[in-house]
């Protein structure tokens, strides 16, 4: 792939923040790592091997009959009488971590939430379910939150904007409008609101929240537009015959995307802190599922027991800031003032 | 001459630190500058002329900027590394300084008595009254209409001569021995320009000021300075008065420079009735909404009633100051703005035109416009940037021949073929405006529109540029409606001449004619501002 000059020149002058570079690698690694956290933190074994046969349990349900048991149902591995059975006839290769984010541990020796121990690294929270494994869970969840309503608020955010910066007069006047009316609507009384009238999922929390989030890219894109416009190489592909759609993708837009590009890590930032909040309030994401504000909140009702309040903040406080270390070396990078260095 | 220089700089370098590498801009600089005289330096664009007036306040960024060697000694006094007490008594009080831009220069939101005064209390420690009394007298000494009502008055109010006019009585305030005065001019229209270097002139032999004039413009440099020193490339070549320097040149630099005057005039056309464009009656108004329901209570006459004739293969010049509507004119017959009244192209009435017939006249109409640098995309290399208008007409025939088109197109801009690859800013301005010459020829179009395509360049290289363009149209027989402020390019392009002013057409004759004979009183304005510059 060729890049432009600018393009190039902007690379390295990301590389050349540190902080922003390195912050890129780790948040990477960790999010990369995160995908794959089924074989990370997980209640069925990785692979079974019984009978000179193996078993996939991370991929497939297998009904505890298959392993000599009494049940049709799906095995529970962590049964001691099933796992007895499997290690009879061979072996089971498991997780580093041997409980899934919903996993109950039914054999504490006190009281849940239990304190850090060599079986839940990170000690449970007060539901008995390891801490470690939600918090691996609940980062993957934030993230992958966060990007995707981060993807599509930046694709209308983008379209809007330049489309009301590029046909201006009464498509921008109305547009503008209905924005300002728009943002002054409460947005977490609105998603209050509607968890008492839907289950709230994942799928229904972003697009509550796309109603929302769009706005926050249209400004600068709007306003990059207007200035490009103007611009005499865009009044030379005008003169040229050019279509001007094609002007508008072709010579416009690149404008706007650095202030797109510039935006985006604080966006997602800001996505995943929203998540985090709504969970915090319990209007989040379902019960159950793994949620780092969920593990807040846990962490404030039981102030005897630090390791919930502490794991999760960790966890949201690195994320961030690796977010937001990025979003700077981003935004070093597109400045014009140091373009000319 | 008194014994004793006011400012001596010797020796003096100028580096600029970038991230790990530094740069050398000005070279192993000296001149002296004694008391009355105005010693002038002239040199082109990035020659390190402001870098070294700048060096002089110490208004350069310190955290980038380094002087490897060398001195600056105001008065026998250190200026280089001299603490923040003795800078300020120096700046703006010993020694003041005007800029090129008089509208970025003075604060836009405070009033012209509030900007002068601030020197005044700062530096004299005067009293609200005193000082008001002082602005007012200064004010009058810069030869300001109407000074009271002047004084409350904002810069965006004023305008780009009378702004100038503040900033001089801003740098005199304090009565100081040295002036610097940075491309004082090169903003101004040229009437104005006149008028700001007599004003210079005057006040320098009154106050007994040292003057330190830095510009590009030699015309400026013969009538107004005493002694000169060439710059290129952040060295000096040459120091001499002005007479000398001027009348026997000893470096070569110099004697480039002197002679890069544009030459010759616009090749001879037979004529032969054949009209490529005409436009009758032509009207650009742009509204004036106020109120709450953006009522229109008037408009903004930028074209206002012109009318005009260009002849196939001809060169109509449109000359004015800024703001006379020459661009708007050119962008109306482009059909880029609404206008009113009557175009015809090649026979054909383009003024309804809309879609399909538009876009076919694209082909046949191209422009070039003034700034080299904001005309072609910087995200692009120069391959899709002549061939946008190809893949853009459906002309297109294939990759291979397609760049074989290129090629040859520039080449007739006299551009190497390895461009093709390159991107915009590996080329100088020249080259630039080269390639937004050929990005236009490609669509082998009948008429090319020319707005100040050799404004931005520095003098040499325009020379070039009207050669080149005097080549192409008698190769392809090309009409162009020539656009620009000054006088001497017009005068070697154009075969007729539109002056123009406030929108209106004021006089139009031959070329000849136009220079020779002029009819108009703001045409003879304009031609002696711009051959004499008399002080």
């Amino acid at each position: 792939m060729s890049l432009s000059p600018i393009s190039k020149r902007r690379w390295q002058s990301f590389k050349a923040n540190r902080r922003g570079w390195w912050s890129l690698w780790i948040f990477s690694f960790i999010f990369i790592l995160s995908m794959f956290a089924e074989f990370i933190a997980n209640d069925k074994p990785l692979v079974v091997s019984y009978k000179e046969q193996l078993y996939y349990p991370v991929f497939n349900d297998y009904p505890e009959t298959t392993f000599g048991g009494d049940f049709e149902t799906a095995t529970a591995y962590r049964d001691p009488f099933v796992a007895e059975l499997i290690e009879a006839e061979g072996w089971m290769f498991w997780a580093p971590v041997r409980y899934s984010h919903d996993t109950v541990n039914y054999n504490l020796k006190v009281p849940a939430p239990a304190p850090p121990s060599s079986d839940n690294y990170l000690g449970t929270d007060d539901q008995g379910r390891d801490v470690l494994s939600r918090v691996i869970y609940g980062f993957r969840v934030s993230v992958l939150f966060g990007l995707t309503l981060t993807f599509f608020s930046t694709i209308i955010g983008v379209a809007v904007g330049a489309v009301q910066g590029y046909l201006g007069g009464w498509v921008d006047l109305i547009g503008q409008r209905f924005m300002e009316v728009w943002s002054g609507l409460p947005m977490l009384y609105l998603l209050i609101i509607m968890a008492s009238i839907v289950e709230p999922n994942f799928w229904w929390l972003l697009g509550l929240m796309l109603l929302f989030s769009w706005m926050s890219l249209v400004g600068v894109v709007r306003a990059e537009v207007l200035r490009a416009r103007n611009l005499d190489y865009v009044k030379a592909a005008k003169a040229l015959g050019v279509n001007r759609w094609l002007i508008l993708i072709r010579h416009v837009l690149p404008n706007a995307m650095v202030a797109t590009l510039t935006f985006l890590p604080f966006i997602l930032n800001s996505s995943i802190t929203t998540l985090t909040s709504l969970d915090f309030l319990g209007f989040g994401l379902p019960p159950g599922s793994a949620s780092l504000g969920e593990l807040l909140a846990q962490g404030k009702q039981n102030m005897q027991a630090p390791w919930l309040g502490i794991s999760a903040f960790l966890v949201l406080a690195i994320m961030l800031s690796l977010l937001i270390f990025i979003g700077e070396a981003v935004r070093d990078a597109f400045d014009p003032r140091k373009a000319h260095l | 001459m008194s014994a004793e220089p006011l400012l001596v700089v010797d020796d003096l370098s100028v580096s600029f630190q970038m991230q790990s590498l530094q740069k050398t801009v000005v070279h192993n600089v000296s001149f002296e500058l004694h008391a009355g005289e105005t010693l002038a330096l002239v040199g082109e664009s990035g020659s390190g002329k402001s870098v070294t007036a700048l060096s002089i306040l110490q208004l350069l960024n310190p955290t980038q900027v380094s002087y490897p060697t060398g001195s600056i000694c105001f008065k026998g006094e250190e200026l280089i590394g001299a603490d923040r007490f003795t800078l300020k008594r120096v700046r703006g009080d010993r020694i003041g300084m005007i800029f090129q831009e008089p509208m970025t220069s003075l604060n836009p939101l405070h009033t012209v008595e509030k900007q002068i005064n601030e020197v005044l209390l700062l530096h004299k420690g005067l009293d609200k009254s005193a000082a008001r009394t002082r602005t007012l007298e200064l004010l009058n000494l810069v030869g300001l209409d109407q000074v009271s009502e002047r004084l409350q008055a904002y810069p965006h109010q004023l305008s780009g001569g009378q702004r100038q006019r503040v900033m001089i009585a801003m740098a005199l305030a304090n009565e100081p021995d040295i002036l610097i005065a940075d491309e004082p001019t090169t903003a101004l229209d040229v009437t104005v320009q006149a008028q700001i270097l007599t004003l210079l002139a005057e006040l320098q032999e009154r106050l007994g000021l040292a003057v330190l004039l830095i510009t590009h413009d030699l015309t400026v440099v013969r009538n107004v300075a005493s002694r000169v020193c060439v710059m290129r490339d952040g060295v000096i070549h040459e120091t001499g008065s002005t007479v000398s320097v001027f009348d026997s040149p000893q470096h070569a630099y110099t004697r480039e420079l002197l002679e890069a005057e544009p030459e010759g005039a616009a090749p001879i056309v037979e004529s032969h009735g054949k009209v490529i464009i005409e436009a009758e009656d032509l009207r650009v108004w742009f509204p004036i909404k106020r109120g709450l329901f953006r009522r229109t209570v008037g408009h903004v006459k930028a074209v206002d009633g012109v009318s005009l004739k260009l002849e196939v293969g001809e060169t109509l010049g449109v000359v004015g100051e800024s703001g006379s509507g020459k661009t708007t004119l050119a962008q109306a017959l482009l059909r880029l703005i609404p206008s009113t009244g009557r175009i015809v192209f090649d026979g054909q009435e383009i003024s309804g035109a809309s879609g399909k017939d538009l876009k076919a006249l694209r082909q046949n109409m191209q422009v070039v416009f003034q700034d080299p640098y904001g005309s072609l995309s910087p995200r692009m290399s120069v391959g899709p940037i002549i061939l946008e208008g190809l893949h853009a007409h459906g002309l297109s025939e294939g990759a291979e021949a397609d760049e074989a088109r290129a090629i040859k197109v520039l080449e007739q801009v006299g551009l190497e073929a390895d461009a093709l690859n390159r991107y915009p800013h590996e080329f100088s301005g020249g080259q630039r405006q080269r390639i937004a010459i050929a990005r236009a020829m490609i669509l082998q179009p009948k008429l090319l529109m020319l707005d100040e395509p050799t404004s931005a360049l520095d003098r040499a290289v325009q020379v070039q540029m009207i050669e080149l363009l005097r080549t192409l149209q008698v190769q392809h027989g090309l009409s162009y409606l020539f656009i620009s402020h000054d006088l001497k390019v017009v005068r070697a392009m154009a075969n007729r001449i539109i002056v123009m002013k406030g929108g209106q057409c004021v006089e139009m004759a031959d070329a000849t004619a136009i220079f020779e004979d002029p009819q108009h009183p703001y045409t003879r304005e304009l031609i002696s501002a711009a051959y004499t510059a008399k002080v």
